[in-house]
């Protein structure tokens, strides 16, 4: 059997490696890199044995010398040694050997290299796992869909799989006559599918008094963006014969432990907000509401009521306790703001972020996500220099009303020091602002709804951080 | 004339007035056989939400004293005694004073006096608590609660808050007049433009293209226990493409990932092998690596080996016997006296 200190390969040889490396202007490679293809599969798939740990040893000391006698190592850009590059002189086993079978996954997965994705929890932000956040990769995203199983996660009282012929849905209060349909009944009704963000109030709360958290993925991850397909809630409505005179709000209701509710207002209720079973081209996911929840677009997740069970009409707000205890907004004098719901006009560049390592000078494609809550975004300018001077980014498309707007621009890295920043604007008119420009007016207690132009800076080494600056 | 035409017409006539029918009755039931109508006792069973106004609350009533029990009971343990505990959840009594009772206003929210925001300091509408508690309370248990027991737990919390006497018996006749002794009752606004799709941002910024501050500042920077808080960004990021993640791990080590969970190590768990042998040593059988030992150069090893673990037996590391396992397959114990010899 392995004992521990024999998994763990001491490396000082290496650190001081790339020590050197980044003096000389040229950058860390990887350790992997120093080993062949062939071995690294072996070891990430059966370990070491002693065959592979010699073979280990060797390469890290021919590396180490390598750099004595001062040979750069593989260096990305530059001809390789010898006759090329092994990986294409030589056939690859992949290239030999008989593939994989058709379902041997009945259900696929994303390839095992890319397990660093994943949604993660921030340490010390919540106490009870099942009241807490998980937060979305969005730094290794391309394009505006969100991946199903990398969806953020935002629970009350924990998630729960409910039976999907054993879900009910209820509507009730100011209608002609309250009605019950099951699954079946949704699913018979005409159907639309639009694609929106869904962004959590609290998304960036972290970040209003000062800079707290290090990668995108804690700053801007409660943010997913989906093709959902349901029934507009408007029809379900009038299929109720909803009272149009008195109706001015409706509550939605889960079906879980907490029974989330939360208050829409009668304009949006019969505007674009859908009561969903479909996401991504496949059922809701169980942490995203399975079989059924409320999608409303352009306004914070928590009114996107998860196994959504219950839709009443009435005429006054409820102040539920997601609305009068938790998601409030504090401000500076003291009183609370209530049913604050739009997500406002925002952006954040998701390649180079915080915590991510550029690798070489030269050609960059800076790249990012924009939104808004009021429809669509016009525009994204991007500056390099914190602020002083900006340049206006390409919108990939579609560019659609509350939802994900990807952005690309060029940028070369000249290897000295910049801050990073992107800055929305929607069709409204509306420029995202600053953070002390939000803070001037909501002070720094407010918790929710901070869309702020988030800030990165990099430094000489390439090293990407996250930054506030004024 | 003859009168076919006019039959003609006739049925002309008929057959509109027919689709006439058909369609009035469709636009009346948009979607016929979807749907059904609630009954009664179904809307009452699921609607249980309490407006500001107490629309939708219960008959009922309970006193200060019987939610204390309940508190003790069903509460604490996650509140705190006197839910002032700031360990599971944050505190819900706390931080207001009798001039706040008064005031309606918490004056706390907007100095900086309190470290944390308690639940009474911002709740401003009574309802709130009752239907929190009636619907998610307690939270691993919610909806369990009678309804006279949702007003002892209410009175209790409000109590504990000052805000009713200790002698207090909540019921759905006096919930008005607590609703005036709420120290927040006036401390929500809804004057902002977060509210409508069409609200007025309480924020202006311009989009200045060119040369449009003079000097940048950095004003904040992460603080340098917040680098590793979350993780190492080296794990957290692609292992390819424009960008890695930062290694904070770089100094001394590279982590190898373990090798795949061992077939024979999950066997030998799942017959319950380990239950009589160690790994390494003797526990009541020898240990795995002591066979390994035994049997090195062996070429009969896995034969022998095999049919010992079928037959069971005796004598060859001591007098306590081997029971037979006949029910574990060949190709298992196979897969199992593989990992052994590499011991």
């Amino acid at each position: 059997m392995l004992v521990q200190d024999e998994r763990s390969i001491s490396l000082e040889s290496f650190s001081l490696m790339s020590m050197q490396i980044k003096k000389s202007g040229l950058l860390r490679r990887a350790p992997e890199n120093f080993l062949d293809a062939h071995l690294r599969q072996a070891i990430t798939e059966q370990g070491l044995n002693d065959e592979r740990r010699g073979f280990l040893r060797k390469s890290f000391a021919a590396a180490s010398a390598a750099l004595v006698s001062g040979v750069a190592i593989a260096k990305p850009g530059t001809a390789p040694e010898g006759d090329g590059d092994p990986l294409i002189l030589n056939v690859q086993d992949h290239a030999k050997t008989l593939g994989n079978p058709v379902v041997m996954q009945g259900y696929g997965q994303p390839s095992k290299f890319e397990a660093n994705l994943q949604r993660r929890q921030s340490p010390g932000l919540t106490r009870v796992p099942q009241a807490s956040v998980s937060f979305a990769p969005l730094q290794g995203f391309f394009g505006i869909i969100t991946p199903s199983g990398l969806h953020f996660e935002r629970h009350h009282q924990g998630w729960i799989d409910i039976d999907p012929q054993q879900h009910r849905f209820m509507i009730n209060g100011l209608v002609r006559e309250a009605k019950v349909y099951t699954m079946d009944d949704l699913m018979r009704l005409p159907s639309v599918s639009r694609m929106h963000f869904i962004e959590c109030g609290a998304n960036s709360a972290t970040e209003w008094g000062n800079v707290a958290v290090p990668t995108v993925q804690y700053t801007h991850g409660m943010l997913s963006c989906c093709e959902f397909t349901g029934v507009p809630l408007s029809v379900l409505l009038d299929d109720c014969g909803i009272d149009r005179k008195k109706a001015k709000f409706v509550l939605a209701e889960g079906g879980d432990g907490s029974a989330m509710t939360r208050t829409i207002d009668i304009a949006r209720a019969m505007d674009d907000v859908i009561v969903a079973y479909g996401m991504n081209g496949e059922m809701l996911r169980p942490e995203n509401g399975y079989p059924l929840r409320l999608v409303v677009p352009g306004v914070q997740g928590v009114s996107w009521v998860k196994w959504l069970r219950r839709i009443e009409v009435g005429d006054q707000p409820w102040a539920a306790k997601d609305e009068a205890i938790h998601y409030i907004d504090l401000q500076p004098d003291g009183l609370h703001r209530q049913y604050t719901s739009v997500q406002e006009c925002k952006s954040v560049i998701t390649t180079p972020s915080g915590g991510q390592m550029l690798l070489e000078k030269g050609f960059h494609n800076i790249t990012g996500l924009a939104w808004s809550g009021r429809g669509k975004v016009k525009r994204v300018d991007v500056s390099a220099d914190g602020g002083r001077n900006w340049r206006t980014a390409r919108l990939e498309g579609p560019v659609l009303g509350k939802c994900l707007t990807r952005f690309n621009i060029d940028w070369n890295w000249d290897g000295g020091p910049a801050i990073l920043q992107s800055r929305a604007m929607d069709d409204t008119g509306y420029v995202q602002p600053k953070i002390n420009q939000l803070r001037e007016v909501r002070g720094t207690r407010s918790i929710y709804h901070n869309n702020a132009i988030q800030s990165w800076s990099i430094n000489e080494d390439g090293e990407v951080s996250n930054v506030q600056v004024a | 004339m003859s009168r076919l035409p006019k039959m003609k017409m006739l049925m002309k006539v008929l057959g509109a007035l027919v689709l006439a029918s058909t369609s009035l009755t469709a636009i009346a039931d948009n979607h016929p056989g979807i749907g059904r109508a609630a009954t009664p006792k179904e809307v009452a069973a699921w609607d249980i939400d309490v407006r500001p106004d107490f629309r939708g609350l219960p008959k009922g009533r309970g006193s200060v004293d019987q939610g204390q029990q309940i508190w003790d009971g069903k509460c604490a343990s996650c509140h705190g005694t006197f839910g002032e505990s700031n360990e599971v959840f944050t505190p819900i009594v706390g931080g207001t004073t009798k001039d706040d009772i008064k005031n309606g206003r918490v004056a706390a929210l907007s100095g900086n006096s309190q470290p944390q925001r308690t639940t009474l300091m911002k709740v401003a509408t009574v309802s709130t608590l009752w239907d929190y508690i009636n619907r998610a309370m307690p939270w691993n248990a919610p909806k369990t609660l009678t309804a006279d027991e949702v007003y002892a737990v209410t009175a209790y919390i409000l109590n504990m808050g000052g805000i009713v006497a200790d002698d207090f018996v909540m019921s759905d006749d006096n919930i008005a007049e607590v609703q005036k002794r709420m120290p927040n009752r006036l401390g929500m606004t809804e004057k902002h433009g977060l509210w409508q799709t069409k609200g007025k941002p309480d924020v202006k910024n311009a989009a200045c293209m060119k040369d449009c501050l003079k000097e940048v500042q950095i004003t904040s920077e992460l603080p340098v226990f917040a680098r590793s808080a979350n993780g190492n960004p080296a794990e957290q990021n692609r292992m390819v493409g424009a960008v890695r993640g930062v290694n904070l791990n770089k100094a001394t080590v590279v982590k190898v990932r373990q090798p795949a969970v061992d077939e024979g190590l999950k066997l030998a768990k799942q017959y319950a092998c380990t239950a009589c042998h160690g790994i390494k040593d003797k526990v009541v059988g020898p240990g795995f690596a002591q066979i390994a030992e035994k049997y090195k150069g062996d070429a009969n090893a896995e034969a022998s080996l095999i049919k010992k673990i079928k037959l069971g037996g005796s004598g060859a590391w001591g007098a306590i016997p081997m029971p037979p396992q006949g029910h574990v397959k060949d190709s298992e114990i196979k897969t199992m006296l593989d990992w052994i010899m590499r011991q």
